[in-house]
């Protein structure tokens, strides 16, 4: 009994590397000699490779890797071509996006035209990388629910680098490329539009992101708990509902009166997950567009309540010193 | 197990417990009340931090009480053009605290020459001038300082150079040509709390009047075009602040409205005009006496010393916790100066 309660896989099939599939006329090669690896079969598939690049990978890597360079080599000009401080004060570097005084139009390469280039060439790439995930799940005759997944994701970082941007009419409202800075400048948009936890498409985001990883730990704790009964094989159970199936299914209802079934987990795990960055690219989309302060927005529509005032009322020094900065 | 495996995972373990120790502080943090119940209103304090905060505190014993002369200063010594008016003897035994709060080590001779009246020496010029500020601060800031006040050990500390002033810095290490020009931030920044923040948030607010308010007035747009640029500038003031005085933000703010002053507490108003006070004095005092001091007392840039709200918090938030030493030297709350130097007409700017 206790040979099912491991953290890794126990079980590694060898045979014959297996290539895959042939690919349709006017693909490009395999990339690579499979092979198995130990390692990797505790914690997945022990055969690594072959990969499929293609020329939509190929473009799509060359275009990250222009733009990581063009990010990589601004930081390391930052520190004047110090090694020592580029890797001491790595996270705290950047690229900025250029000066809100430039609008949307095309500043000088030190003045924020770096980043635009920077931007294109990731945006190009990630596009690139979307379509070849499109196109390998075709060439399998998969469905291509993981490329609408990854489309989601990609939704929220146009709408934060992008769409909002142009909306806004200033490239200067973009994200800097940088650890820290990326995370100081979502402290500074949320200060700057009064609090987003009052915005109702964040909070959709923090439930959809949130309920995603108890979905997940629901699921994957319900079939490693089964798998004594073979739950492991979930495609089968669906089809031919076994007793693995009937136990989680009966422990869910008994401990909450509901179950997802084997099948429709997954739809609830696809939705929660992609609905996460789409209701949050929804959110920062009406930032600053359609509300400008999500505070006063939610006070007006009676959402953030009042508490009383426990040091008297306090003024603003500037309404009885005159106007002030 | 292999014996390879467990002795990778036995240093893994011995680096992950080094990490641990190194990243994280032992657990004794007090949170104390700061607001209405349930709001999240709380002020955050470290046991081992306040113990050293305590000691690091201590104020000096006063200079014992002397009988008075009968004569002005200004009588009895010459070339005194601060505080004539107060008794000679008094003006002795405030001369003799003042070099224990300035230049313990270097003695009267820090400032003075053989004859006492002479100006040669810097030190004694800026000393007047530092006079003269104390009796601004003491005098025209009640709003920010209270009946608490300043004396010159405030902000010295038995030093001649207060530990926390500023200069002019604009990041000179940026490489020029091509590469992105420095914007003032993403590198670590110590006036803003270890953040990419902006480095210097002293120049724009507390030696320029730039516009502090970013956040929107309104729920729905309009004209306010601050950006989110801005916003960080405004952020790393407030770190700076937050880092000076040893407090979090709900010290002032309630977070859940950062710009609101009816859900703030009465500490931001006294702040506002802390911000107010430091510009006046750093445009009016210490700007002045960039020509008064030596090459070597200056910045990089060539700029004087300058101070913000670390020069005289250093981490409280009240500086020496609240004792006021100017009950003991009253001659420098400013009432006897306001000739010299008359107090700001209007605090804002």
């Amino acid at each position: 009994m206790s040979g099912y309660q491991n953290i890794f896989t126990q079980l590694q099939v060898r045979g014959p590397v297996y290539e895959g599939m042939p690919l349709p006329k006017g693909s490009w090669k395999r990339v690579g000699t499979p092979f198995y690896s130990h390692l990797a079969g505790l914690i997945g598939d022990a055969q690594i490779g072959p990969i499929y690049l293609g020329w939509l990978g190929f473009a799509s890597l060359i275009c990250g890797f222009t733009a990581f360079e063009i990010i990589g080599l601004n930081m390391f000009a930052s520190v004047n071509w110090s090694p020592v401080q580029f890797i001491r004060q790595l996270p705290w570097l950047a690229l900025e996006p250029p000066p809100p005084a430039y609008g949307l139009r095309l500043p000088p390469l030190a003045q924020g035209g770096w980043w635009l280039m920077a931007g294109f060439f990731l945006t190009t790439s990630l596009l690139l990388w979307w379509l070849r995930m499109y196109r390998r799940a075709r060439a399998l005759g998969m469905g291509t629910h993981i490329a609408w997944a990854f489309a989601a994701a990609i939704w929220l970082y146009l709408v934060l680098g992008f769409i909002r941007p142009v909306l806004m009419g200033s490239w200067g409202e973009a994200v800097p490329f940088g650890i820290f800075p990326h995370l100081d400048w979502t402290a500074a948009f949320s200060l700057r539009y009064g609090n987003l936890f009052y915005n109702p498409f964040h909070m959709l985001s923090i439930v959809f992101l949130y309920g995603s990883t108890l979905l997940f730990a629901m699921h994957a704790a319900t079939i490693l708990a089964v798998s004594r009964y073979g739950g492991e094989r979930e495609i089968e159970q669906v089809i031919d509902r076994g007793t693995a199936a009937e136990r989680g299914a009966i422990f869910w209802r008994w401990t909450m009166g509901f179950n997802a079934t084997f099948e429709s987990i997954h739809r609830w795990a696809w939705w929660f997950a992609v609905l996460c960055p789409l209701a949050g690219g929804i959110g920062i989309l009406l930032t600053g567009t359609v509300v400008d302060n999500w505070f006063l927005w939610a006070v007006k529509h009676g959402v953030a309540p009042a508490y009383p005032h426990v040091f008297g009322h306090i003024v603003d020094p500037n309404t009885t010193q005159g106007a002030a900065p | 197990m292999s014996f390879t495996l467990r002795v990778v995972l036995a240093v893994a373990a011995a680096l992950g417990v080094v990490f641990l120790v190194e990243t994280f502080q032992a657990p004794l943090v007090d949170n104390a009340q700061h607001g209405y119940r349930g709001v999240a209103m709380g002020q955050v304090s470290y046991k081992p931090a306040v113990k050293a905060q305590l000691a690091a505190n201590q104020v000096p014993p006063p200079e014992d009480k002397q009988d008075p002369s009968g004569q002005p200063s200004s009588e009895v010594y010459q070339n005194v053009q601060v505080l004539k008016d107060l008794d000679s003897n008094e003006f002795l035994r405030l001369m003799s605290a003042v070099t224990t709060w300035v230049a313990p080590n270097e003695g009267c001779s820090y400032c003075h020459t053989d004859n006492l009246a002479e100006d040669t020496l810097y030190t004694k010029r800026v000393a007047r001038r530092m006079f003269q500020m104390v009796a601004r601060i003491n005098g025209g800031w009640k709003a920010h300082v209270g009946a608490t006040g300043v004396t010159c050990y405030t902000c010295h500390r038995g030093q001649a150079v207060p530990s926390n002033i500023w200069f002019d810095d604009k990041n000179s290490a940026m490489t020029h040509g091509l590469a992105q020009e420095g914007m003032g931030k993403d590198h670590p920044s110590y006036s803003g709390g270890l953040s990419s923040l902006p480095s210097d948030v002293f120049t724009p607010y507390l030696n320029e009047t730039k516009d502090v308010r970013v956040i929107s007035t309104a729920a729905l747009p309009g004209e306010d075009r601050h950006s989110i640029k801005q916003t960080e500038w405004t952020y790393g003031l407030m770190m700076h602040i937050s880092s000076a005085l040893g407090v979090n933000c709900t010290y002032c703010h309630n977070s859940r409205a950062f710009a609101d002053w009816d859900q703030s507490t009465p500490q931001r108003v006294t702040a506002w005009y802390g911000i107010r006070m430091v510009r006046d004095l750093n445009d009016n005092f210490l700007d002045p006496l960039a020509s008064t001091f030596p090459k070597t007392r200056l910045g990089p840039l060539g700029d004087g010393p300058k101070l913000n709200c670390a020069t005289c918090h250093a981490g409280a938030n009240k500086p020496l916790l609240g004792v006021s030493m100017l009950q003991d030297y009253p001659e420098l709350n400013g009432a006897g100066e306001a000739a010299v130097v008359p107090p700001p007409s209007t605090p804002t700017q």
